[in-house]
């Protein structure tokens, strides 16, 4: 009850958040979020990948289930069990990915749902839609096939089912992700016109610029937990620049009593020493998941740390695992320590000096059932010491294992563990081992601290600081702004696969990186 | 050779090839909405014995062919209640659990039989046919195809009603959005897994009716292994008919003329070795799947247990 009266309950609200907390295994998705939702506003909820609003969807339409703090609907403690129920309470959700099927009809898609052993009422159906649609001025084709309509199309169907079901608060998921920019004024438009109708949104978006366009209240998520609220009334009195520049404070700016927070010490890097690693016009064809990379650019120097900074998805796994050799590049050059690179494979690479360290810990960067041990020599398989003619020097692996077991405080059971038992902290530790070993020269970090807690934060940031001081160059790339301000030298911005620009690291570099990541010049 | 195309001659190899393509034919739909909703049921064969045997022991002891169909389907819906269990519930793969369920049942089956029937080999008497008026005076296809147990006819109509269920009624929305995105169904409010359930179920009773038709009806009697792979091609079935259940009876027909053509051949004495005439129904098969395998549409989860949340 103590949170209830710390709190004061609006009768206006159709949905309330108070204190929700939804812990996932290793990570906390949302740390005690209040959020008010009322018709006749468009709520935005504003935040990076990973700040939590996918698990703060998820519970509202009653996928999962908070841990602590509760749901209020119509200022009642509700708890939201399934997607039906959801529904039952008037909450439409529109997903980031679409949810309907494809092989249907749009009209079967908007029947689908109703009580199995009746006929689908094809005729109710259609007079439904035509007042719906004809309030709003949208069209939709009922008897297109759902795989021939646009995506843009696709969405509106989405929205016009949540409408047709008597839906009272609107979920839009980052809705805007796939439309075009015309598809996007749309969404806009349409969303006012809902909003004139009395319906509450809540709009997710990681786009400052939406947010400021079409939003009534915006809530900032970051890491979780939600740091600030701009209500109706101040969003009115303040001019959209404005607004962008308390929300850039809000995500960007630095918590008085943040535990992360390190004094970066100040490294000399010699300005005429030569590159350790030198990339220019870089170039990779796109995939389905990501753009494609052009004209990248930019030189490492030796002790130095230089960041990549972005959203994630603009093409950050791809230019490692370009650098890397895992990926095909389409012209550009990479030279290490002056000689080119680009034409030699993987090992050659890495023989060389030139290490990565993936993201993909589990996926990519061991194997979850080999032991701890063999993990450690997954890159020298067949090399002596540790193989002889092709046979497993046992004796030999495990004496060095047991040795960096020690040095890099791996915590593991034994050294016969599979590895997939590790934490993700002690799984990162033995990649860094890995990398770290003899030779290497230049290191690519990708998200090196993703999905750890802190301690094994500290130490991984910790470990990436040695090696610069060792006087490797150190690629850190990282979704992380806090992270890349406390280690880099440089931080460069990647945006849809290009560097749109790079900040030597001094007191103003947070306003212009936080910039830059989000589309306006530094 | 005057034998071979007499009328009386083909009119006993279209009888038998119906009699044949019954079991296939209710295997097939089976099959087919066990996939439209997502799950490969390759325990099909399995439920079919389970239907054969008890179908068989049910007409046996108490001499209604109705009580032996009715208790043939029950065999199939147990087999299928744990099939649903496994693999829909708990998620556990649905090709392990399916040809474990086939083995468990050729193995539990042929062992009952051995203690119950391998000393007496009893037998059902030949079945009541409904004689339909006129039509049943056609020559050939008369005595063929209009002189058959009451239960063929009705399951020639259970083609059309799938059909109808599919295309016009909600439980077919729900089957096709089960099999092609799960996800979206669960968010319309409907239980994907209930879904599934219903109709692994319905799989179950129509492969042991099936299993029950071909021991009381096919064959007056139970042996081990009686169903000889009718289930899987029933598999066959479902897959090349892209879900329709017209294009199922089509398929069942077509392998029936097969298989009849097998004993019809053997019975006219030509001098073929019978070894050679038993793989016709097989290389049907492979003849089919090379002519339209590659166009068979499956659903887009065919296999892929249902996780709420899981991207």
């Amino acid at each position: 009850m103590s949170i209830a009266s710390s709190l004061s309950v609006d009768k206006r609200d159709i949905v309330a958040l108070e204190g929700v907390t939804k812990r996932f295994p290793g990570v906390v998705a949302n740390d005690g979020v209040d959020l008010a939702i009322r018709p006749g506003e468009v709520h935005v909820l504003l935040g990076e990948n990973g700040a939590g609003k996918s698990t703060l969807i998820g519970m509202l339409s009653g996928l999962q289930q908070p841990d602590e703090g509760r749901i209020l609907v119509d200022g009642e403690p509700t708890a939201i069990t399934s997607p039906r129920h959801a529904l039952a309470l008037g909450i439409g959700t529109v997903f980031q990915h679409m949810m309907l099927v494809p092989t249907l009809t749009v009209a079967e898609n908007l029947l689908l749902g109703g009580p199995w052993w009746q006929r689908p009422k094809t005729e109710e159906l259609e007079a439904r839609v035509a007042e719906i649609t004809r309030t709003l001025g949208i069209t939709v084709r009922l008897h297109a096939k759902v795989s021939e309509l646009s995506l843009g199309e696709q969405q509106q169907v989405e929205i016009l089912r949540a409408m047709v079901r008597n839906t009272r608060l609107l979920i839009l998921d980052e809705s805007t992700s796939m439309l075009t920019p015309k598809g996007i004024e749309e969404l806009g438009a349409l969303m006012r016109r809902l909003v004139g109708q009395g319906l509450a949104i809540v709009f997710i978006t990681h786009k400052l610029k939406e947010a400021a366009a079409f939003g009534d209240r915006i809530s900032v998520l970051k890491l979780g937990r939600k740091v600030g609220e701009i209500p109706p009334e101040r969003f009115r009195a303040l001019g959209e620049q404005a607004i962008i520049s308390e929300i850039v404070e809000l995500m960007f700016g630095k918590r008085k009593d943040d535990p992360e927070a390190a004094e970066r010490p100040v490294r000399v890097i010699h300005a005429e020493a030569a590159p350790l690693l030198q990339v220019h016009d870089l170039a990779v064809a796109p995939t389905d998941e990501a753009p494609c990379l052009s004209s990248i650019s930019f030189d490492i120097r030796p002790g130095e740390i230089f960041g990549i900074a972005g959203i994630d998805g603009n093409g950050q796994k791809q230019l490692a695992e370009a650098l890397a050799g895992q990926r095909a590049t389409m012209g550009g050059s990479v030279r290490l320590e002056g000689a080119p690179i680009e034409a030699l494979s993987v090992g050659e690479r890495r023989e060389r000096g030139l290490r990565y360290l993936t993201d993909d810990r589990l996926g990519e960067g061991t194997v979850g059932t080999f032991p701890v041990s063999i993990n450690f020599f997954l890159k020298q398989v067949g090399a002596a010491p540790f193989w002889r003619k092709g046979v497993e020097q046992r004796a030999e692996i495990d004496k060095r294992a047991a040795q960096i077991v020690r040095e890099y405080d791996v915590r593991t059971p034994s050294l016969k563990t599979p590895v997939a038992r590790l934490s993700g902290g002690n799984i990162q530790k033995v990649l860094l081992a890995r990398e770290l070993a003899e030779g290497a020269k230049v290191v690519i970090f990708n998200k090196p601290t993703y999905g750890l807690d802190l301690a094994n934060t500290l130490a991984s940031r910790q470990r990436i600081r040695d090696t610069a001081a060792r006087g490797l160059a150190v690629l850190l790339i990282s979704t992380d702004l806090e992270e890349l301000l406390s280690m880099c030298d440089r931080i460069a911005v990647i945006s849809n696969g290009s560097l749109v620009g790079t900040v030597e690291n001094a007191d103003d570099a947070r306003t212009k990186v936080g910039r830059l990541m989000i589309g306006l010049a530094a | 050779m005057t034998g071979l195309f007499s009328e009386v001659f083909l009119s006993a190899l279209l009888f038998g090839a119906v009699t044949a393509a019954i079991p296939l034919l209710l295997a097939g739909l089976g099959e087919q909405m066990s996939e439209k909703a997502g799950v490969l049921n390759i325990g099909i064969e399995g439920m079919m014995l389970a239907g054969a045997y008890l179908g068989f022991v049910g007409a046996f002891y108490s001499g209604s062919l109705w009580l032996g169909f009715f208790t043939g389907a029950a065999g199939g819906i147990a087999v299928a209640l744990v099939m649903a269990l496994l693999c829909v519930r708990i998620g556990l793969n649905q090709i392990v659990i399916g040809i474990a369920l086939t083995l468990g049942l050729e193995g539990l089956t042929a062992l009952l039989h051995h203690f119950q029937f391998s000393r007496s080999y009893p037998r059902l008497p030949a079945v009541d046919v409904t004689v339909i008026p006129l039509l049943s005076d056609i020559p050939v296809i008369g005595p063929a195809l209009f002189r058959q147990h009451l239960i063929v006819y009705l399951a020639i109509a259970l083609v059309f009603a799938m059909g109808h269920i599919y295309r016009r009624t909600q439980l077919g929305l729900n089957l096709q959005a089960a099999g092609d995105k799960p996800a979206a169904l669960d968010v319309a409010g409907i239980d994907v897994m209930r879904t599934r359930t219903i109709a692994v179920l319905t799989t179950g009773a129509l492969a042991g009716l099936g299993g029950a038709f071909l021991a009381n009806v096919g064959a007056g009697l139970f042996i081990p292994f009686i169903t000889n792979g009718a289930g899987f091609l029933g598999i066959v079935l479902a897959m090349l008919a892209r879900g329709r259940p017209v294009w199922v009876l089509f398929g069942a027909l077509l392998f029936g003329v097969c298989l009849s053509l097998t004993t019809a051949m053997q019975v006219a004495g030509i001098n073929i070795p019978t070894d050679i005439i038993q793989m016709l129904p097989f290389l049907a098969v492979m003849i089919m799947l090379v002519l339209f395998g590659r166009r068979a549409s499956l659903p887009a989860a065919l296999g892929i247990p249902y996780e709420r949340g899981a991207r």
